[in-house]
């Protein structure tokens, strides 16, 4: 049996928080495939309302508490990363994008990432395009096609004959992402990354 | 072991008073803080390097090349040489210039800088920090070490039968340190010269410390220069002292709370406890440095960060006299002892200077 670390990351700043709801389902969809195809799934969940103050320290001082290195290495070294974030102000929360902004820009890398976002009305679904995609874009991460939105009324009602409703869009989600994550070679151990000092010269005499 | 201090040089408003200080007199106290040291008893100042407020040393020659002539035993070096935006031939002209005057009493610490405009200000990119460090320095160690010198490099003019003059006082030239927080390229540049490896040891929790040394010392060993507890070893450190820990805390709190780089942030204990920044009374001062070697092993040179973040002269003279009285003497003693033979005591000494003292 080969085995897979999903990890997903919550902004949500209520208690109980439709954005760790979704986040719960998406990972509860994906570890169900996963399961399918013969995978153990270790699931975890970072909660960024526990480490707000700690990000906000890192702003400041530039190194992370240890609870923080300890969430930002849980993140980086999953083999799947779910991102859900309330709108907020017509974006992703600042504090969802003060957390992305303390991982290295390159840990991300080829990492298989899920997108989800809540909010209040549907008119803010497509945050999920022009305000999430970029950023996980940016950080080089392999964004599954289809993103899941939350308003509220979702938790209410099914789907329509233009729609899925939520349930089928987090199960589609949930599924795209663990085929993706299912696809993707082993993640190496991690080698040192030194430069010997002959290399670093002679990359200086290459032009 | 030497022992010293180093200063950032900032301009910063003392948060208990409200008043800022000129530059004319920071630069005095910069100067009447480097003398105190020597009195004291301390081996080293070092001072920073900055081109943009609220920072004083642009010009860190002229400041070291003043304290030389009134001072007779102190070391003088710098916290960071700017390697990627100075013109290595300048730094060769002008730290050979200064050892002369010194009678040899010099040494000097690499840096790359990370202030982003520095960089487009003397006409260099920071995004090539790394290659620049790298180039220029080799320069450099050249131009000490050859008379006449052909050189073509990526970033800078070539050169063609060029001559730094002065040459290095009796042909040595001053003994170099490379420092970095968190980028092993430079504790490798450091290895592979078999110069000293200087961590910054203020700002950063100590496992960064901790790996850098221990990388910087198994490529020292790889690069022939010795085993790797030979290798050269500085650590900064920052502290704050009064007789009784308490009185310390509650006099720095202000000056932490407001000070420029990690203030309005984490509090002083929770900063205490993740950084190596010490503030209580002279004896765990002590107990705190001697926990440092746990971490990077027997080391060559301390040198404690004590005047900035706006504290008024006359505390910063204060913190030099209990360094000089009941912290450095212990220190001295306690370390040495712990040292295994076949470990250098100091960082190798210019001879002019050897000559003039036991170590």
């Amino acid at each position: 049996m080969r085995t897979t670390k999903l990890v997903a990351v919550s902004a949500g700043l209520s208690s109980p928080s439709s954005t760790r709801l979704l986040a719960d389902r998406l990972l509860q969809a994906a570890r169900y495939r996963l399961a399918e195809q013969e995978y153990a799934v270790d699931v975890q969940v970072v909660e960024l309302r526990d480490l707000a103050v700690d990000i906000a320290k890192n702003l400041v001082t530039g190194f992370p508490s240890a609870a923080l290195r300890e969430a930002i290495d849980t993140v980086t070294g999953a083999d799947g990363v779910i991102a859900v974030t309330p709108v907020f102000t017509a974006s992703y929360s600042g504090l969802f994008k003060s957390f992305f902004d303390l991982v290295d820009p390159a840990a991300l890398t080829g990492t298989p990432v899920l997108l989800g976002a809540t909010g209040g009305t549907a008119r803010h679904s497509l945050v999920l395009d022009h305000a999430l995609r970029p950023l996980f874009a940016y950080l080089r991460a392999l964004v599954v096609p289809t993103a899941v939105y939350a308003a509220s009324e979702d938790w209410g009602s099914g789907g329509d004959e233009y729609t899925d409703g939520l349930p089928a869009r987090i199960t589609r989600a949930g599924q795209e992402f663990a085929d993706t994550v299912a696809a993707r070679p082993a993640r190496d151990g991690g080698d040192d990354d030194l430069v010997p000092f002959e290399k670093q010269w002679a990359d200086l005499r290459l032009d | 072991m030497q022992f010293g201090i180093f200063t950032v040089g900032d301009v910063t408003t003392d948060p208990t008073t409200g008043r800022t200080p000129t530059e004319h007199e920071r630069i005095k106290n910069t100067v009447a803080i480097a003398l105190k040291a020597e009195e004291a008893g301390l081996d080293v100042f070092a001072t920073g390097e900055h081109h943009n407020p609220p920072f004083v040393p642009s010009s860190p020659t002229t400041l070291l090349g003043h304290i030389a002539a009134r001072t007779e035993n102190l070391i003088l070096s710098t916290s960071t040489t700017l390697i990627t935006t100075n013109d290595p031939v300048k730094i060769a002209e002008d730290y050979a210039t200064l050892q002369h005057l010194a009678d040899g009493r010099v040494d000097l610490m690499m840096g790359r800088g990370n202030t982003g405009p520095v960089y487009p200000w003397f006409g260099q990119d920071i995004r090539q920090g790394i290659p620049l460090a790298i180039e220029h320095y080799a320069l450099l160690h050249k131009l000490w070490r050859q008379d006449v010198v052909d050189w073509e490099g990526k970033f800078r003019t070539a050169l063609q039968g060029f001559t730094a003059t002065p040459r290095p006082l009796d042909g040595v030239p001053p003994f170099v340190w490379h420092g970095s927080i968190r980028s092993p390229e430079i504790a490798e540049q450091a290895a592979y010269y078999g110069d000293g490896f200087f961590a910054n040891h203020i700002f950063w929790p100590k496992q960064h410390t901790e790996k850098m040394v221990r990388l910087y010392r198994q490529r020292y060993a790889h690069y022939g220069h010795g085993t790797p507890e030979q290798a050269i070893v500085g650590l900064g450190g920052q502290v704050f002292m009064r007789k009784n820990s308490q009185d310390a805390v509650r006099e720095f709190r202000p000056y932490f709370d407001n000070a420029p780089v990690y203030g309005h942030g984490p509090s002083l204990e929770e900063f205490s406890r993740e950084t190596p920044l010490t503030v209580g009374s002279p004896q765990e001062v002590i107990e705190r440095t001697l926990s440092f070697r746990d971490y990077v092993g027997d080391y060559q040179r301390q040198l404690f960060l004590i005047d900035h973040a706006g504290l008024p002269l006359k505390t910063v003279l204060e913190q030099l006299d209990i360094l000089g009285e009941e912290v450095v003497p212990v220190l001295r003693k306690e370390f040495a002892a712990l040292r295994p033979a076949g470990v250098p005591a100091t960082a190798p000494l210019h001879p002019a200077v050897l000559a003039t003292r036991e170590v």
